[in-house]
């Protein structure tokens, strides 16, 4: 084989080692992880189930309950509640909900890693010195190539597209808690520590309420990035929306992809709206004038 | 006389990779100018010495880059010095470990910052029950001991309002009702009424003097307002480049500036509200028994009114009541004409 560059270490035993290595890995490894991941993996079906379970209206109900309490504005309740409907007229609800439990799980596991590791990065310029190139390359590595060793490791199903998801989703919101929390106005900090704040105090009354706003804006990119990550994810098993745009792909059924495609678009903007209310709720909290 | 509430000792504090090291180069005669240039570190105090003393008012003044932010600073170890020692009731608080620090600073020293630094997503009784919350307090105690400080500083009513719906100087009077309300004995004031319109800030600074009357605080308070300075002032010590240039009542500091930066500092204040009759009072000077009397205590502005009068002489009644000297306009004059030299 010609190469146009002179090959001066031997990549391809490199490249077995590492195989080698990983199979060891998912041999050793693979049914502990399985267990670990499995209250996991019985959450997201219990969620997706539920959802498919419950009547329509209900669902229907949460959402706008949920949008309610994030943003405490009318307009935005009816709006989620029409594109629901329009969701469930489209004829793709039970696909819907599947997508709507992957994605919820992945965004809620994104947030509670995330937000400790942006604020870990905000505290020491060391953490995110090294944060920062991983970060880069999570969001530069192409998606397929994460698949691989998740699909090894727990087979296809519904445990690796999560985790899938959660790699590809997960850099907004912990750069967003980070930068967040730097841009605080560090006057108010120093006046937290002035009267004697811990640095947790300073943390909790001080930094992660002021930097909340910028916190949801990670939320909210997170939220967005795992919803375009279900097509993908459907490829491993995922099923849901995705998984019906496979189809149309495979079966060349230009139908089948748009309907679910809309499907997708329509979950999107549902999620939008309700990030972007609570984010206008907390962003006019910290800057009230008038009453 | 009082005793000293903070003394600060030989207190340097030098920006940069290697303080320590740089300190030594300005022991050993490096000016500030020659370590940025040579070493890239920067002298912000160099060899501090001050008293203050227990429920005074003491101005620490200076031009922005004198390092008047730096020394309040270190009086609750917001900054660290690199040398030196900083005693509170002879405690050297550079001793103290994270926790008795965090004590010290929740109940001992207080602060009011120049753009208040208020919590905006607090409510106005929220912020000045903070530093309450932080010490532990329970929240009703809290909120009701917070109440008596917003009252005392005039802002019933705004209990529940936002620090964003307030004017500028009622946002101030919440950074300083958040000072007294963890009763600390020490408030440190670092540019507090800076950013306050003229008015607002004359208010203000009556307000304070007030406060102080009936409370008895120590404060130090920072500015770069001379007038501000002298008003508030028992004691002022003025700070160029790092080091102290002198320390003394404002009436001492205009008879007798230390040197010729403090003299040009000076120069353009008011002096006939600042110098006291008694200090220029002629004791040779013999009075009419009709003329007009003067407390010593008074300012030479006081003395102006007599003279308008028509009283080619005024008489100085020194503090025992016995007639001192007297005071003719031309002494008054050369007066107020000996700070423009």
């Amino acid at each position: 084989m010609t190469s146009g560059f002179p090959e001066l270490w031997d990549t391809r035993s490199f490249g077995r080692a590492l195989d080698a290595a990983f199979n060891g890995i998912v041999a050793n490894w693979g049914e502990t992880l399985e267990i670990i991941f499995m209250p996991v993996l019985r959450a997201i079906t219990g969620l997706e189930r539920g959802l498919q379970f419950l009547p329509w209206w209900v669902v229907v109900a949460l959402f706008c309950a949920a949008t309610w309490g994030a943003g405490r504005k009318v307009v935005p309740v009816i709006v989620v509640a029409a594109l629901l409907v329009l969701l469930g007229l489209l004829g793709v609800w039970n696909d819907a909900m599947a997508t709507v439990a992957l994605m919820l799980a992945a965004t809620v596991l994104s947030v509670l890693i995330g937000v400790p590791l942006g604020i870990a990065m905000s505290r020491s310029d060391r953490v995110r010195g090294g944060m920062l190139p991983v970060l880069d390359i999570m969001q530069t590595m192409p998606i397929f190539v994460y698949l691989i060793p998740f699909v090894m490791l727990f087979g296809p199903g519904k445990i690796p597209a999560l985790l899938a998801t959660i790699v590809f989703a997960i850099p907004p919101v912990i750069r967003l808690t980070d930068l967040g929390i730097r841009q605080v106005d560090a006057e108010i900090v120093e006046a937290a520590r002035a009267f004697g704040a811990s640095p947790r105090q300073q943390l909790w009354t001080v930094q992660v309420p002021l930097a909340m706003p910028t916190i949801m804006a990670g939320i909210n990119q997170t939220t967005m990035m795992a919803l375009s990550m279900v097509v993908i994810a459907s490829m491993i098993g995922a099923g849901g929306l995705g998984y019906q745009v496979l189809q149309g792909i495979q079966r060349l059924e230009v139908s089948r992809g748009l309907i679910a495609g809309l499907g997708i678009v329509l979950l999107a903007i549902i999620f939008d709206r309700i990030a972007q209310s609570y984010g206008r709720r907390v962003q006019a909290n910290l800057h009230r004038e008038g009453k | 006389m009082r005793p000293v509430k903070i003394r600060v000792e030989n207190v340097s504090k030098v920006f940069g990779r290697d303080p320590a090291g740089a300190l030594a180069k300005v022991r050993a005669g490096m000016d500030k100018g020659q370590l940025k240039a040579e070493t890239d570190h920067v002298l912000g105090l160099h060899d501090v010495t001050l008293d203050i003393r227990a429920g005074e008012t003491f101005v620490i003044m200076g031009l922005s880059g004198s390092g008047k932010s730096t020394l309040i600073r270190h009086f609750n170890r917001l900054i660290e010095p690199t040398g030196g020692r900083i005693l509170f009731d002879g405690d050297d608080i550079l001793k103290y470990d994270a926790a008795r620090l965090q004590a010290f600073r929740r109940r001992k020293v207080a602060m009011v910052f120049q753009r208040f630094a208020l919590l905006p997503h607090r409510t106005v009784a929220e912020n000045v029950a903070y530093g309450l919350f932080l010490d532990g307090v329970p929240r009703a105690e809290a909120l009701r001991r917070a109440g008596e400080q917003i009252a005392l500083v005039g802002l019933s009513g705004f209990e529940g309002s936002y620090p964003a719906q307030l004017s500028g100087g009622m946002q101030q009077r919440v950074g300083l009702a958040r000072a007294l309300a963890t009763d600390a004995e020490v408030l440190l004031m670092d540019e507090a009424f800076s950013a306050l319109d003229p008015l607002i800030r004359h208010d203000m600074q009556v307000q304070l003097k007030e406060l102080q009357a009936r409370l008895g605080k120590t404060i130090v308070f920072i500015t770069h307002d001379l007038d501000e300075a002298l008003m508030l002032g028992d004691h002022i010590a003025i700070l160029k480049d790092g080091t102290l240039r002198q320390v003394g009542t404002g009436a001492e500091i205009l008879a007798r500036p230390a040197d010729d930066y403090v003299a040009r500092f000076v120069r353009d204040v008011n002096r006939s509200r600042i110098l006291l009759c008694g200090a220029f009072a002629d004791a040779g000077l013999s009075t009419a028994p009709d003329a007009p009397v003067i407390g010593a205590e008074a300012t030479l502005e006081a003395a102006f009114a007599a003279f308008a009068g028509g009283a080619p002489v005024v008489a100085v009644r020194d503090g025992d009541g016995r007639i001192a000297g007297a005071l003719t306009p031309q002494r008054v004059m050369e007066a107020l004409a000996r700070g423009q030299g």
